[in-house]
């Protein structure tokens, strides 16, 4: 998303897939994922508009589609591409929209050499370092552009496994936000408003998406071609002026080795159809945990401070002007450039009296990055004994993160774990009831973690924010005390803070003083607990000199790079505004505009559909009546509409900048990107992408079928880890790929959690799906005698764990190559413990670790498998019995590891590099 | 006595309520329900209904069964054709195609998965009401239909009697809460006393189930029938909407879009007292004839 | 369907019903089915749709190949929570009910042992039914509850009401008989009393006699006015066969304790008991229809037969009871077990009848196809 428009995260709101005429899902199961936000699904469709799901399964959400559409997990590059070619081949863009608001006409260096050309990579890529060099991808007349590696923040999945899809789309934002766009003002780029130039994107896509025709697409994806075609005329029949359609999607597209270019792939056909910025249009990505948006704002993630600023890093960032010049060039456009404002009102609220401009505002208390601290990466230093200690709050990797068994082996080489939680979470039990403790792996009197469990307390025990979806903070207040020595997060961390100070006090060491010098003065309650509106006042910022001295900011526009302010997350400036907590508001939505904008408070600046300039065209006119939104009032001179314009509000449509101007101002008066550096929605992303300027269509790193298209099977750029205790299962080219003959999805259930944590404990939910199982069609379960509720074993490189049948036609058989292809599918919300009410095995425990090198995202929606009927053995004939299927399958460190296939690149490749 | 069957405007008013609220009641359309079971959930957590067992049944998602004591709120999923081939008489004779052989993309879009939340039909003349013995069952000024806790003595006679098979004697060990004693659906009665609305209702996400006066839902679901049909959907029906069916009409009426037994509901259900004033006859006969056959066998001289 | 597949399918619905039928069309094979060739067609069979099924009707097939739709085999209807102590009730209740009558008869025509006999009889049978009647109550310490309402439109309340009339009466009557031989060696505190409640016997004989038959009759009513369809569909029968029953028992109770001499209204009662049950049960099974398949298949069916000809020997035996005492036992003896039969038979049927979709659904769907349903 942010390689596209400019900013991560949803580009509209939950309420607005009410507008929409029609809506495709795909890669989201929201009808069981997302009940109460699906209701504006049902609303759309009350109001006549077609609903899409496209699942690999048939879920509670295709149930009341109206069409659902079967296809092969981790295919979707493909589907995409395919109704990308459907738009241009049949004309059926909107070419206003096209021309004015995205780079379509601007013109690419004529050594860009596509992936036809070179048997499955773009031009540039380095098969010894499996990485690209996007210098070729650039738009013509481009220099300077630094290599990947160092203009891209190592944005790994910070929080965990999960979450780390959901670093995704700030990951796309805090790199664009972070000014990593094309060093260049817009106006001195060429373009062909004709689209005809051969070099110009649009041409470009045209060429690439070429090959992409419904055969290919029923090949690549099972998806039988009259299902195909009437996906693609629903969707440009409903798009246009008059009409807008919305694309959903969830992590069914996020997991996955090429998952960013999946979404870049929904965010073309958006573009070429007009359909971004519009009501009723725009790309919904649905998060997952509540506050899922928040914990990327004000991140959980190891490489980002709050609002996206990137963590310092050793030697790159040694000075706090060395700092600031990474993040933003000075003649960038867009509202970057004041960066410096930003970082120092953080350190100002960090570090208050002690952040001086002497001591650059004592930048150096800031930690720096030696590396990638990832969830996965953290993991292995575990295992190799780097790791101490590991604080686990409101996660439970042990379940809920892909390649299970690593994790628990990893968390038995910690000397210390803190584990706070609701329930003893399996992650807490290991040491005594993981499936390692079974097959004699583990033994728990060689384990010395020491685990600390505290109770938590839950949301409805706490007052706080959630940050969701749509990037909407929603204030929750205390409803009960925490029971018994339930405590709240702030709580825990305010107190280990004080408590750590206390031991520090008097300390005259140079590297206490980070600690020593924080402002840690939250007033507490009787009970002991911090305020959490001081914490939200401070987040939201303050003047510290001049009359206004202690006055909340009201928008980071106010932010002062002189140490004359202080702020913690500058894009959530404004939630504090008047001193009122703004988050806090509940006004009903009957009694407002349907845009809700008195409910709660979004970022930026309370606005709720971004990019929304582009819901009016060039002049500033609505599109058509039926979807107008923000446009230009000529009378009062100023940008008005159902929504806070996403768009300097008195800057007429026909502003034209000087050329070069930098920062905002730089901006023209129809650039509805604002956070583009050349203002326009990128279709081709000249670079800020590791994997390529186009999505195009990779096999899943573990997958039983050949790659169609070219010889490179799986993405060239995927991050792979070769060890012993991460093995793959074998994909052709490579023999005996057929040992795994099937793929298998992973995904949730309405009646559960994720990991479990939250409903395993739980009898109203676990009486209603009180077994893990397996869903298998028909078909399949009398190619291996599977029988309905019998059991079946499930096995891949890494182990086998068994599961209950649910033979079921919601699971259909793909026809690929004429041949029937399966697929099964597994919820992952069980795991091995003792605690819960209902436990069984881990789907997690199936995967291994091969991550997409943008966002580091885990693959653990699809891999390939065998399954066989019956239960697994136990003890360490589990051992036994997987390394049987390893030997036939003749697996070593190295199987599925090569990125490159074949090994032996076309020549061309290393001459078109530079 | 109140009326033992047929059509009735008002059951609490037949029931000796001085001019009650209007009727409440529940219009279901499970034509938008989504199956996640919020309403199971939020019925069990504000009424405190025990778990009811925690067994895989292997019907698709339906891990509850049916209605019962300890499940008052029951979503049923079905799964299958939309379409039924042409050749489905049952000739007796297995198929030969099995599902699965055709079960391609192209076929799958006639797939159906209908799920449906099933609830205590309040009906105007329910018949668990009628033959409980301890007046333990009652007519609310609402018209609905409620257990006294209190009273119940777990005769078990509504059990048998109620033709759709909702209410239950709850079993369980003695610390079990009512154990022994008949349960089911209050409509909230609590709730809605003091102007809530009832914790199901309330929870669903699709407004799939809809709580209101049961006149002005009858009118709604007329209107949602007429809606779906226009759009061609011609297997929607609505279910226990007309005040002549067998129990007079329910308190809580569905929109279909199969066959009632589909989805485990009686197709004709009849509230079994409607025949009972011929029974007493026949009864009073039986009665009346051994008194005088066994004056007969005095009579009949003979040693 | 072929009839083996058809019998399969009997057997299968009455255990398991979770994996018999699946609440789908015809051509749809419940999961599970998939993969179990051998059972697949009989499952098939269990899982198909029935509106669209052809229904034949063979009167020499056991299961006539009603096809039809049910939710996963799951049952439409509840089966009563009711266990052995309600047929045992039914059972005592009738046999009380019919010794009440011989007990006044035999009063009004001097025959003093066969009084004996039919007064001690209902009092002991009226006690123990009474205490099953408790005991399969849920909460039994509530049993008074019964008494808060007199509910005409509650067969069980209408009983309650019934025995609280009859039970004084039968037990005065029964209690006199008793104590009517230690009257004089009774304290003299005692003896008046005694003295009362002997005097007092006579009446409440013949009040019992007059309440007796009720008792017996109403329990028909009791079961016929549930939602369950073998009990329901027998509603017109059900006092009939059960009074019928309810005089072979007593009837049979009278040829087995009193000498032959004094037993010729026992013997008629019993044989015109035993006539009327067997001639209404025939009738009332042919119709039934599909409701009456419980009361001929599985545990019900072997009560039933046995009923019939316990009750057919009783009868015949009754005749020959006049001369010999060893006739009169065995044929009482038969007619008591085979009234005891009839009644768990008939439970016993009706309890499955509930459990099995087929019965409630098939019977509906024939009613709306006659264009007969109560909402047409
Ligand atoms: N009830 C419930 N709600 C939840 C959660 C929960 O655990 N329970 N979790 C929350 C969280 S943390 C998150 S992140 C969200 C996740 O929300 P979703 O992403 O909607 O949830 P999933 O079920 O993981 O995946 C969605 C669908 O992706 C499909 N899928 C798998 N692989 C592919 C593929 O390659 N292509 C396509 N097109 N589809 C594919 C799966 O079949 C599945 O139906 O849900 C949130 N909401
Ligand atoms: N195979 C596969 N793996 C997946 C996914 C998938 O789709 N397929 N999805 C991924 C995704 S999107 C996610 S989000 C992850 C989730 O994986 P995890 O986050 O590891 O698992 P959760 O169960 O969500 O952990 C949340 C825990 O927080 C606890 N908790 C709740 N509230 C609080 C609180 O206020 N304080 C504290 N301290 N604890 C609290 C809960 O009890 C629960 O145990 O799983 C990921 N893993
Ligand atoms: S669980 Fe919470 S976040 Fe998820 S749908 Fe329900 S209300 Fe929304
Ligand atoms: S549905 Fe059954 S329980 Fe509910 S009111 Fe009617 S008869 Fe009574
Ligand atoms: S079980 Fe309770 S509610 Fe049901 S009929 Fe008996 S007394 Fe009435
Ligand atoms: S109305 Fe109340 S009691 Fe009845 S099902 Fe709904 S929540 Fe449960
Ligand atoms: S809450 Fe509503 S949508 Fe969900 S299962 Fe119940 S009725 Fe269906
Ligand atoms: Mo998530």
């Amino acid at each position: 998303m942010g390689a596209s428009f400019g900013r991560g995260g949803a580009t509209s709101f939950l309420q607005d897939l009410a507008n929409s005429d029609c809506i495709v899902i795909q890669g989201s199961n929201m009808a069981e994922c997302h009940p109460v936000g699906f209701q504006w699904v049902m609303e759309a469709k009350k109001r006549g508009a077609k609903v899409i799901h496209i699942d690999p399964r048939f879920t509670r959400t295709s149930a009341v589609a109206d069409q659902h559409v079967p296809l092969r997990a981790g295919s979707d590059i493909a589907f995409l591409g395919g109704i990308i070619n459907y738009i241009l081949a049949n004309e059926k863009f909107f070419r206003e929209y096209v021309v004015a608001y995205t780079n379509a006409s601007t013109i690419l260096r004529e050594d860009f050499a596509d992936v036809d050309d070179l048997d499955g990579v773009f031009s540039g890529y380095d098969p010894k370092t499996a990485t690209y060099n996007s210098e070729t991808w650039a738009y013509e007349g481009v220099e300077d552009i630094p290599a990947p590696g160092d203009r891209t923040p190592r944005s790994d999945d910070g929080s965990d496994g999960g979450e780390s899809h959901e670093s995704q789309g700030e990951r796309g934002a805090g790199h664009e936000l972070g000014g990593h766009g094309v060093k260049l003002a817009h106006s001195r780029v060429r373009r062909d408003d004709t689209l005809q130039d051969p070099l110009c994107v649009f041409q470009v896509l045209k060429r690439h998406y070429a090959r992409y025709t419904p055969e290919m697409v029923q090949q690549v994806c099972g998806v039988d071609p009259a299902d195909f075609l009437a996906v693609c005329e629903a969707v440009t029949e409903n798009s246009g002026r008059e009409r807008t359609t919305a694309w959903v999607y969830s992590v069914g597209w996020t997991h996955h080795t090429v998952g960013v270019q999946y979404i870049r792939g929904s965010a073309i056909i958006q573009l070429l159809l007009g359909n971004i910025g519009r009501p009723g249009g725009g790309i919904m990505a649905l998060r997952g945990h509540a506050s899922i948006q928040g914990s990327t704002d004000i991140p959980t993630l190891f490489n980002l401070l709050p609002g996206y600023l990137p963590m310092p890093k050793v030697g790159e960032h040694d000075t706090l002007s060395g700092y600031v010049d990474t993040i933003r060039s000075p003649e960038q456009k867009g509202f970057w450039s004041e960066a410096e404002s930003y970082i120092v009102s953080l350190l100002k609220s960090y570090w208050g009296e002690a952040a001086t401009a002497d001591n650059d505002f004592a930048f150096d208390y800031l930690p720096r990055l030696t590396g990638d601290h990832g969830t996965y990466q953290t993991v292995m230093d575990m295992l190799e004994d780097k790791v101490e200690g590991y604080f686990l709050l409101g996660q439970n990797p042990a379940v809920g993160s892909a390649h299970g068994k690593m994790q628990r082996l990893g968390m038995a080489h910690l000397k210390w774990l803190v584990v706070r939680d609701l329930n003893m979470i399996e992650s807490a039990t290991f040491w005594k009831d993981s499936p390692e403790i079974e097959t004699g792996e583990l033994r728990t009197e060689d384990i010395d973690t020491e685990v600390f469990f505290f109770p938590a307390a839950s949301h409805a025990e706490k007052d706080g924010t959630f940050t969701q979806t749509q990037r909407l903070l929603q204030w929750h207040h205390k409803a009960v005390e925490p029971p018994g020595d339930c405590r709240s997060e702030l709580n825990f961390f305010f107190h280990l803070g004080r408590k750590i100070r206390e031991r520090l006090a008097g300390s005259t060491e140079q590297r206490d003083r980070p600690l020593l010098d924080l402002t840690w003065d939250y007033p507490v309650n009787e009970l002991g607990e911090p305020s959490a509106e001081a914490v939200l006042r401070e987040i939201n910022g303050q003047h510290l000199t001049g009359e206004k001295a202690g006055q909340p900011l009201t928008s980071y526009t106010e932010m002062k790079a002189d140490g004359s302010t202080a702020g913690g997350c500058w894009i959530y400036t404004g939630v504090y505004a008047d001193g009122v907590n703004q988050a806090a508001r509940r006004k009903p939505g009957q009694e407002q505009e349907w845009t809700a904008l008195e409910w709660g408070w979004a970022w930026p600046a309370n606005r709720r559909t971004l990019y929304n300039r582009a819901a009016a065209d060039p002049e500033g006119k609505p599109w058509s009546e039926r979807k107008a939104y923000v446009w230009w009032d000529e009378d009062q001179q100023k940008w008005t509409g159902h929504d806070v314009a996403d768009f300097v509000a008195d800057k007429a449509p026909s502003y034209r900048p000087e050329a070069g101007t930098p920062g905002a101002k730089g901006l023209a008066g129809d650039d509805p990107f604002i956070m583009q550096a050349d203002g326009k929605a990128w279709l081709y992303a000249p670079e800020g992408l590791l994997d390529g300027p186009l999505p195009t269509h990779y096999e899943p790193a573990e997958s039983p079928i050949r790659n169609p298209m070219y010889n490179q099977q799986a993405s060239p750029v995927r991050q792979v880890y070769p060890r012993l205790d991460n093995l793959q299962n074998p994909s052709p080219p490579e023999p005996h790929a057929d040992v795994f003959p099937y793929l298998f999805t992973t995904y949730r259930l309405t009646e559960h959690h994720t990991a479990g944590g939250m409903s395993r404990w739980l009898p109203y939910l676990s009486e209603l799906q009180p077994e893990f199982f397996c869903e298998v069609s028909p078909a399949l379960a009398r190619e291996r005698g599977l029988t309905h509720l019998g059991w079946a074993t499930i096995v891949t490189a890494r182990t086998a764990i068994e599961a209950r049948v649910l033979v079921t036609e919601r699971v259909v058989p793909l026809r690929i190559d004429g041949r029937e292809f399966h697929q099964i599918g597994l919820p992952y919300h069980w795991g091995v413990g003792s605690s819960a009410l209902v436990s069984g095995d881990s789907a997690n425990d199936l995967f291994g670790v091969t991550l997409d090198p943008n966002v580091h995202i885990q693959e653990s929606k699809v891999a390939s498998c065998d399954i066989r009927v019956g239960r697994r053995p136990t003890g360490p004939g589990l051992l036994s019995f997987v390394e049987g299927y390893r030997r036939r399958a003749g697996i070593t460190v190295e199987t599925g590891n090569k990125q490159r296939t074949p090994e032996s690149t076309p020549v061309a490749t290393e001459t078109q590099e530079v | 006595m109140s009326r033992l069957s047929g059509p009735l405007h008002n059951p609490a008013t037949d029931a000796g309520w001085e001019d009650p609220p209007p009727r409440k009641g529940f219009f279901t359309d499970t034509s938008v329900c989504i199956g996640c079971k919020a309403c199971e959930v939020a019925c069990k957590e504000w009424n405190d209904v025990p778990e009811d067992g925690l067994n895989l049944l292997g019907s698709s998602y339906d891990n509850t069964g049916a209605l019962s004591a300890s499940t008052w709120r029951h979503v049923a999923f079905i799964e299958q054709p939309a379409k039924p081939a042409a050749n489905t008489v049952s000739l007796g004779m297995p198929t030969t195609q099995r599902p699965g052989d055709t079960m391609d993309a192209s076929t799958l879009t006639d797939f159906r998965w209908l799920m449906s939340s099933d609830v205590c039909k309040h009906c105007t003349h329910a018949a668990c009401l009628d033959v409980c013995p301890t007046g333990s069952l009652f007519r609310t000024e609402f018209g609905t239909v409620v257990v006294q806790d209190d009273i119940c003595n777990g005769c078990g006679y509504c059990v048998p009697a109620c033709p759709f098979g909702v209410i239950d004697r709850r079993a369980g060990d003695k610390n079990t809460k009512n154990v022994g004693i008949a349960q089911k659906c209050t409509l909230c009665y609590d709730r809605i006393g003091v102007g809530e609305t009832p914790a199901c209702a309330k929870a669903c996400p699709t407004e799939s189930i809809q709580f209101g006066d049961v006149d002005e839902l009858r009118e709604r679901a007329a209107a949602r029938l007429a809606t779906l049909q226009d759009q061609g959907v011609s297997t929607a029906r609505l279910y226990g909407e007309s005040p002549d069916d067998g129990v007079g009409g329910s308190g809580a009426m569905f929109l279909l879009l199969d066959e009632p037994e589909v989805y485990g509901l009686p197709p004709d259900p009849v509230v079994t007292t409607r025949d009972l004033p011929d029974m007493w006859k026949k009864a009073a006969l039986a009665a009346l004839g051994l008194l005088a056959g066994a004056a007969a066998a005095f009579l009949g001289g003979g040693g | 369907m072929s009839e083996q597949q058809a019998e399969f399918r009997a057997e299968k619905r009455t255990d398991v019903p979770e994996q018999s039928t699946t609440g789908v069309l015809d051509e749809k094979l419940q999961p599970g089915a998939a993969v179990e060739s051998g059972e697949r067609t009989g499952r098939r069979g269990a899982g198909r749709g029935g509106r669209r099924g052809r229904r034949r009707r063979d009167e020499h097939q056991m299961v006539p190949d009603a096809t039809f739709t049910s939710y996963y085999g799951r049952p439409v209807v509840k089966a009563s929570p009711w266990e052995a102590d309600i047929p045992a009730y039914l059972f005592l209740g009738g046999l009380a009910g019919g010794s009440s009558l011989l007990g006044a008869g035999a009063q009004l025509t001097g025959r003093p042992v066969l009084r004996k006999v039919g007064r001690i009889g209902a009092l002991s049978a009226i006690t123990v039914s009474f205490a099953a009647l408790v005991h399969d109550l849920g909460r039994p310490s509530r049993f008074v509850n019964m008494l808060r309402v007199a509910k005409p439109t509650s067969p069980m309340s209408v009983g309650t009401w019934i025995l609280t009339m009859y039970g004084p009466l039968a037990g005065a009557a029964g209690a006199a008989e008793l104590v009517a031989p230690f009257v004089d060696l009774a304290p003299k505190r005692l003896r008046f009393s005694l003295r009362l409640l002997v005097k007092a016997a006579s009446p409440a004989g013949l009040g019992a006699a007059l309440v007796g038959p009720a008792v017996a009759s109403y329990t028909g009513v009791l079961l016929a006015d549930t939602a369950t369809p073998t009990w329901h569909a027998a509603r017109k029968h059900l006092p009939f066969v059960f009074v019928g029953s309810a005089a072979a028992a007593s009837g049979g109770l009278g040829m087995l304790l009193s000498p032959p001499s004094e037993a010729g209204p026992a013997r008629r009662l019993a044989l015109g008991g035993a006539v009327l049950e067997l001639a209404v049960e025939h009738h009332m099974e042919g119709g039934m229809g599909i409701t009456a398949e419980p009361l001929h298949t599985g545990k019900p069916g072997m009560l039933m037969r046995a009923s019939k000809a316990l009750t057919a020997i009783g009868a015949a035996g009754s005749l020959l009871a006049g001369r010999s005492r060893l006739a009169a036992a065995v044929s009482g003896t038969a007619l008591l077990a085979g009234s005891a039969c009839t009644r768990f038979g008939i439970f016993h049927a009706g309890q499955a009848s509930a459990r099995d979709p087929k019965y409630t659904v098939v019977p509906q769907r024939e009613r709306i196809e006659r264009g007969e349903a109560a909402g047409a």
